[in-house]
């Protein structure tokens, strides 16, 4: 297929662009296969280049022969294109129309895009299952790094390599996948460096109406307990929704076949009520009545931030059995691969100083998302805007960044990183030049040849210039764990993505910048101090008087 | 005193309000100024101090096996809950406290039981004396440019004659006579006529205030329409004038049946009449004790809270005061035009909003020193009824209002909108708060010799304002400069978690950005001056040894600790079925605020309760000022921290 053939009219002129906060600007809009383009054709406005792929969609009003598009993005964004003559304006709202959802992985712009900058590091290889392996090894010998599943044949949605107890063999495994929902039997997701104790994560087990056992399975997860201890299996659903699952042929760990665990259910909602959830949310920010009634029962009926307080005070609870109970965790929901990851992920956020690096985050969401078998591109293929029926799409991975937002809220010395860098790393999630969202799974990103064929997001963020940006200035590492708030009065709305496009974040971006300047003019003196101490210590070498006081 | 019946109970138990499952047993020892809680436990000395002037309601509720349970609400929204062992005991401490925290006047005594008379802190009385000059209000007219052709001194109200509520020196338009004033003094509430608030010396547009006209259903008053005219006048850039009613215009139109009620623009020349709509003060307490409500739940989900929060109202109120005070400054700044404020007697309403207006103009009320006049000129001088809003001595419960927490909030909201604009911190405004209902400084109480024998909160302030400075500010920052333009898009105000659940320390961040960037502008500061002192040296070529001395001195180590030094332990995120989770509870560090001056064992207290290690918190904010070549203590906590 041809991009030319979805183009109907690539080029119209006196198209008048407005967006939030900026002036209007007039110029030529062109369309290529992968971008809307509006150029003022002048020295020195700016220009727009939008992503077909981040459209979530459009909507066309007529006044006379002058035809607007609101285009609505996927980062929540909307702006307005006021297009002159009835038919230009038809003919490219179809053409976004038809661009901007292009199911065929192939024709994403990832596979077109080469990038300008230069690759320091290759992202497709940093961080890699055996590399991770490695740092366990160093601090435990008790698991092995399995290839049970080099052919994707065990669990289509896990990676090749997958890290296990030691002494539980490939059978077992297979034996044990055949019990789990999607194949995704018991693995590794976290070892606590400082008590041994592991957090587990798998899809619910098949025990179907009749109650049905796999010794395999509990003998694999037995395996992860120290002796004469008992473990936690956190389920993520509430104990009815996870019996209603048995009539389905899923279930739930029986106390009589799991003596040794002791179950807790939670109640973290499944896809579609989320997703749900989030257009709620952004329609109740996007009101426009100035009503406080209206915004407050709004943003209550969206049920967001109960998602947020839920989503949060699992993941603390699983932390909590691991640091303060001293006792190993199995965490799944259904299929294993949504809320599980919410609260895998949240964990260590909590648990491990090293995931509040901008590095540690990255392999973070490459283990406990990407690699975990997250299906980005089924929850992401629309957003907050979209008109067409829902199907597998759903914020879980926006909600896992809005919980990482609220716990740097409550921490904001203890993360290398800055809010700017979750905002990033959400949009590169829903559209993105970069091939690392691309895809649901390792086996269909190798499938399509990504690392090959596309560049990492991280080979763009893993730079100097980009990481000085996405740095937190007030951060100094913090090698604790740290236990968030999670009261109603604790958690906010993430303005920095919800309300972004509605307020001016000038003056608090001021006062970042402000922030940046008395830390850095700090860090300045402290140079020169330093310098001057060298100095006198040179001094103090050469002139012997001083050696003797 | 004899209004204490029993001073010290034994092992009561003080329950956490967020997780009550945890508790410290302890004792508490009733005195003539505070309820003390000593928390039994060796090593540490955990203090929980209350001052009977903030307890707002003592409620003991009915006998259980566990003991018999007093809960007492105060006024800055610390809600403490004891569990006192027998029944007996309970009901003597809540008589007592009952007594205490009623002061009671007794005119012909002049002598009262409010704990500013009682609360003497060790100054000498000169230096009292001095505290009570320390805001000019005059000096802050002439800092507006008065009196000049326009505005002049009025000594109308000398000896407050004309209006027993009004400052004794007003500012009036020049061409006002006092028969106008007079006469137009009689056609207002209270007398309260027409008058300045501020003078804008860029455009000569003036904020005025004063109380709703005698106007009925068809009253008129010559001299008030004079009044407005000389105020009109008093801008020569403009042709009308604003006429603010911050009433529902239902209010209003009730109020023209008591021989109340509005102006009629039909009768004064040149004005626009407008209504803003902020509710009456029974309106608000009624919508602050709903608010507090959805504050106190225990454990609830969040769409509890939200629905409590939407349902009592509070943030609409506060959307609506600042939006009049929105409208007035744009009136004043954009459009040049004088207004004149009121609302029924001008001085609830019609303080928040020439207060509010005050704050987005002009951008010295928005400096400590600023905001303290502000309030001195807008509610103290302009007689806001403090003593009976804030409930000081025993009187009519329908009186209480929350009005000024109103204002205070209004500015919060604009401090989180425009963080670099104000020179205070949210610390400031809470602490103001605290203290406009503790009655420990003279200034929010209306009584006769005041000045002769309390303290003056500002110069309290004014000392400490190290702890009040928003390191974010700089005089010659843009969002310093000129009128403040706040959006009041309704997602833009947010829950002052920060002085409503003040006293739950688990539900605040357990870093603060703002402590963190002080400690790093204090570092700075020294790094500052021993560069200074090198380079001083180096200019006269001292002798090499000099320099060794001076460089041997390390800038001072950073014990923010105590203040960061937050509990951090898991909450109760399991609903209750894991118990063995250690933790370690702290008491409010509202005692800071509640008594500084008045034990030394508080401070220690402070010092004693270490920070918790599970954090992390107290290796941030012990930052080495110097890196690797310098000398480290080795006692140091960050020395040992890098050890473990």
């Amino acid at each position: 297929m041809e991009f030319a053939e979805l183009i109907k009219t690539p080029r119209v002129d006196g198209v008048a662009l407005h967006r939030p906060f900026m002036p209007t600007v007039e110029g030529t809009l062109c369309l290529t296969g992968h971008h809307l383009i509006l150029s003022s054709r002048q020295d020195n406005t700016e220009e727009l280049w939008l992503l077909h792929s981040n459209i979530d969609s459009i909507e066309k009003r007529f006044v006379g022969s002058l035809g607007s598009i609101i285009v609505k993005c996927k980062d929540l964004r909307m702006i307005q294109l006021d297009i002159p003559g009835m038919e230009e304006c038809l003919n490219i709202a179809s053409s976004i129309e038809a661009l901007s959802t292009l199911d065929l992985l192939s024709l994403m712009y990832p596979f077109f895009y080469r990038p300008m900058f230069e690759v320091i590091e290759d992202g497709w290889n940093s961080f890699l299952p055996e590399d991770a392996f490695k740092d366990l090894e160093s601090m435990t010998d008790e698991w092995r790094l399995s290839e049970v599943n080099k052919d994707f044949s065990v669990c289509p949605s896990y990676p090749p390599l997958v890290a296990v107890p030691k002494y539980v063999d490939d059978d077992t495994l297979k034996k044990a996948a055949t019990f789990r929902h999607g194949g995704r039997f018991p693995v590794l997701s976290y070892y606590h460096k400082k008590n041994g104790m592991v957090m587990m994560r798998a899809g619910q087990p098949l025990t179907g109406t009749n109650g049905r056992r796999c010794k395999e399975d509990e003998k694999l997860i037995n395996a992860t307990l120290r002796p004469g201890k008992r473990g936690y299996i956190i389920d993520t659903r509430t104990i009815n929704v996870a019996q209603q699952a048995k009539a389905r042929g899923g279930g739930f760990e029986s106390e009589a076949n799991y003596p040794q665990w002791r179950r807790i259910h939670k109640a973290i909602e499944r896809s579609n009520i989320l997703q749900e959830s989030l257009i709620k949310l952004v329609e109740a920010c996007n009101d426009q009545s100035h009503s406080m009634d209206r915004w407050l029962s709004k943003l209550e009926a969206s049920n967001w931030q109960t998602h947020v307080k839920e989503i949060l005070t699992t993941a603390c609870l699983a932390a909590q059995c691991i640091d303060r109970e001293g006792a190993s965790v199995l965490v799944h929901g259904t299929e294993g691969t949504d809320s599980t990851l919410q609260v895998t992920s949240l964990a260590q956020i909590i648990l491990d100083p090293a995931c509040r690096t901008i590095r540690g985050f990255q392999g973070l969401v490459e283990r406990e998302w990407l690699q975990a078998g997250h299906p980005f591109q089924q929850r992401c293929a629309q957003s907050a805007y979209s008109n067409s029926k829902p199907r597998q799409e759903a914020p879980s991975f926006l909600l896992f960044l809005d919980c990482v937002w609220q716990i740097l809220r409550q921490f904001p010395c203890s993360f290398e990183f800055s809010e700017g860098f979750l905002v990033l790393v959400f949009e590169h999630a829903y559209a993105s030049q970069f091939g690392t969202f691309l895809g649901n799974s390792t086996a269909e990103r190798a499938k399509l040849s990504l690392p090959e064929k596309t560049v990492s997001l991280w080979s763009w963020v893993n730079r100097p210039q980009e990481l000085e940006r996405l740095t937190n200035p007030l951060y100094e590492a913090n090698s604790l764990v740290i236990w968030p708030s999670v009261a109603p009065q604790s958690l906010l709305l993430w303005e920095g993505v919800f309300l972004r496009w509605n307020r001016s974040s000038k003056c608090l971006d001021e006062a970042y910048e402000e922030m940046g300047h008395i830390i850095a003019y700090n860090k300045e003196l402290q140079n020169k101090v330093n310098s001057l101490r060298r100095q006198l210590a040179q001094l103090e070498t050469e002139d012997p008087l001083l050696q003797s006081p | 005193m004899e209004h204490i019946r029993l001073p010290k109970v034994e092992n009561v138990r003080l329950l956490d309000r967020v997780s009550p499952r945890r508790s410290r047993v302890g004792t508490l020892y009733l005195t003539a100024t505070h309820t003390i809680f000593v928390e039994n436990k060796t090593g540490v000395r955990n203090e929980t101090w209350v001052l009977h002037s903030l307890v707002c309601s003592v409620e003991k509720q009915a006998a259980a096996a566990s003991g018999c349970s007093l809960l007492i609400h105060c006024k800055n929204f610390q809600v403490l809950h004891f569990v006192v062992p027998r029944e007996q005991e309970c009901h003597d401490v809540h008589l007592s406290l009952q007594r205490l925290s009623q002061p009671v006047l007794c005119l012909a005594e002049r002598h009262t039981e409010l704990y500013c008379f009682s609360y003497k802190p060790n100054v000498d009385e000169k230096e009292r004396c001095q505290e009570w000059d320390f805001l000019d209000l005059k000096a802050d007219y002439s800092r507006m440019g008065l009196p000049n052709s326009l505005w002049k001194l009025s000594p109308v109200n000398q000896h407050y004659k004309v209006s027993d509520s009004y400052p004794a020196d007003l500012f009036v338009p020049a061409s006002a006579t006092p028969p106008v004033i007079v006469g137009s003094s009689k056609f207002r509430s209270r007398g309260r006529f027409p008058t300045l608030s501020y003078y804008s010396k860029e455009n000569h547009a003036a904020i005025c205030r004063s109380s709703q006209p005698l106007s009925g259903f068809s009253a008129r008053c010559l001299e008030d329409e004079q009044m407005l005219e000389a105020i009109l006048r008093s801008n020569p850039c403009s042709d009308f004038m604003y006429v603010v009613d911050t009433r529902p215009k239902l209010n209003a139109i009730a109020n023209r049946a008591a021989g109340k009620g509005y102006e009629n623009e039909d009768n004064y020349s040149n004005i626009k009449f407008q209504f803003i709509g902020i509710e009456n003060i029974h309106v608000m307490r009624n919508s602050q004790q709903k608010m507090l409500g959805a504050c106190e739940l225990r454990s609830p989900s969040m769409s509890d809270f939200l629905e409590g929060l939407e349902s009592s109202g509070w943030l609409k109120h506060i959307k609506a005061v600042l939006d009049a005070g929105i409208f007035i400054a744009k009136a004043v700044a954009e459009e040049g035009v004088s207004v004149l404020v009121h609302c029924s007697d001008g001085w609830d309403r019609t303080a928040q909003v020439c207060s509010v207006a005050c704050v987005l103009l002009d951008p010295y009320y928005r400096t400590l020193r600023g905001l303290m006049v502000l309030i001195e000129k807008d509610w103290v001088s302009f007689g806001h009824k403090f003593s009976h809003r804030c409930n000081h001595l025993v009187g009519d419960p329908k009186e209480v209002s929350p009005i000024i927490d109103q204002f205070l909030e209004c500015v919060w909201q604009l401090m989180e909108q425009f963080p670099c604009a104000f020179e205070f911190n949210a610390r400031f405004l809470i602490t103001i708060h605290s203290h406009i209902y503790s009655c420990q400084y003279g200034n929010f109480i209306d009584l006769k010799l005041l000045r002769e024998r309390t303290h003056s909160l500002w110069s309290y302030l004014w000392k400490n304002q190290a702890d009040y400075i928003n390191p974010l500010y700089r005089p010659d920052h843009s969002q310093t400069q000129g009128l403040l333009r706040p959006s009041t898009a309704p997602y833009c105000f947010k829950f002052w978690r920060g002085l409503y659940n003040r006293f739950d320390q688990g539900m605040h961040p357990r870093q603060s950005v703002e402590d963190y960037l002080r400690a790093i502008r204090e570092e700075t500061q020294q790094l500052e001056e021993q560069l200074k002192i090198a380079h001083l040296e180096q200019e006269q070529e001292w002798s090499v040894t000099q320099k060794a001395v001076t460089f041997d001195k390390s800038p001072t180590a950073w014990a923010l600790g105590n203040d960061l030094g937050l509990a951090n332990t898991p909450q109760d995120y399991t609903g209750g079925f894991i118990t063995s989770s250690p933790c370690q509870p702290k008491a409010p560090d509202g005692r800071r605020i509640l008594l500084t001056q008045d034990s030394n064992q508080t401070s220690e207290s402070n010092l004693s309760s270490g920070s918790d290690q599970e954090s992390g918190i107290a290796d941030v904010s012990c930052r080495s000022p110097l890196s690797t070549d310098s000398t480290r203590d080795p006692d140091s906590d960050e020395a040992a921290y890098s050890a473990a």
